[in-house]
C-alpha cells in the first residue's frame, strides 16, 4: 500500500486530496501510476494523460519518470511550483 | 532553524539584527523580502492564499540553503516563507544571506530566490473580481533558475 497526495489545481480538478493505493506490481514506477491514474476518467485523463503538466514527488523528493516506487512510500502530484 | 515555513509574519529587521550579530566577521548581509501585490496579470487582487507540501517544503528550502552555502561559502541563510491567505501589501517571503563580502552574499541570496520560485512546493491562489484562480508558473523564472548552470561561483556581476 502507497499513500498519494494530491495538490492545489490537482486536489481541486480531482476532488480529492489523498488515497491510499495498492501496488498492481512489485516494480511500479512514476510512469506506470501516470498512465495507471489518466485511465480513471476525465479529469483524470486530463491532468494525468498526454496534455498533462505534473510533476511528481517521492517521499517529500522530487521524482522522475522513471522512479520506481515502494511499497510505504508517499508519493504526490502536483503542477509547477508558483511560490516566492 | 535557516528555514520557516509559518502562517504569522515576521520582522525582517529583528531577523537580519540577529544575522549581522552572530559573528564578528560578517561584513555583508543582503536580504530579499517579497510581498502581495494588488494587481496580476491586468487584474485586481483582493488576496492571495499560498498552499504548501508540508515535509517536502522544508526539504527543498533546506536543500536550496545548504547549495547556496556550499557555492559561495556564504556564512548563514535564512528563509521564512509564509503560507495560508494574505492580502495585499502583505509580506510573503524572506531571504536573508551573511557573509564576508557583497559580492558571494548578493548571489546567494538571488540563488536562494531563484531556486525557491522554481523547486519549493509552493502554490498560489489569487481572489479576483470574477472569483478565485490558481497562478501559473513562469517559464521566465525557469530560465532565471536555470541561468545559474552558466555562471561562474566568483558572484553574477
Amino acid at each position: 500500500m502507497i499513500k498519494i497526495l494530491y495538490f492545489a489545481r490537482l486536489k481541486e480538478s480531482l476532488a480529492k486530496t489523498s488515497e491510499d493505493f495498492e501496488l498492481p506490481y512489485a516494480i511500479f514506477t512514476i510512469a506506470s501510476l501516470r498512465t495507471l491514474l489518466s485511465s480513471r476518467g476525465e479529469a483524470w485523463n486530463r491532468e494525468f494523460g498526454e496534455g498533462g503538466n505534473l510533476r511528481a514527488a517521492i517521499n517529500y523528493d522530487v521524482a522522475r519518470e522513471d522512479s520506481v516506487i515502494k511499497d510505504g512510500d508517499e508519493v504526490a502530484f502536483f503542477p509547477p511550483v508558483t511560490g516566492g | 532553524m535557516p528555514v520557516r515555513v509559518q502562517t504569522e509574519d515576521f520582522d525582517a529587521g529583528a531577523e537580519i539584527s540577529h544575522l549581522r550579530q552572530s559573528r564578528r566577521d560578517v561584513g555583508a548581509i543582503v536580504s530579499f523580502i517579497g510581498q502581495v501585490r494588488d494587481i496580476n496579470e491586468g487584474d485586481d487582487i483582493a488576496a492571495l492564499t499560498l498552499e504548501h507540501y508540508p515535509g517536502m517544503t522544508e526539504n527543498a528550502l533546506e536543500n536550496i540553503v545548504s547549495q547556496a552555502k556550499q557555492r559561495w561559502g556564504v556564512f548563514e541563510a535564512l528563509v521564512i516563507h509564509r503560507v495560508g491567505t494574505l492580502q495585499p501589501t502583505d509580506q510573503i517571503v524572506l531571504v536573508v544571506v551573511s557573509g564576508a563580502h557583497r559580492s558571494e552574499a548578493f548571489a546567494a541570496c538571488e540563488f536562494i530566490m531563484d531556486y525557491l520560485k522554481t523547486e519549493a512546493p509552493f502554490w498560489k491562489k489569487e481572489k479576483t473580481q470574477a472569483g478565485e484562480r490558481w497562478v501559473d508558473a513562469k517559464s521566465s523564472d525557469d530560465a532565471a533558475r536555470n541561468r545559474w548552470n552558466q555562471i561562474s561561483n566568483k558572484g553574477n556581476r
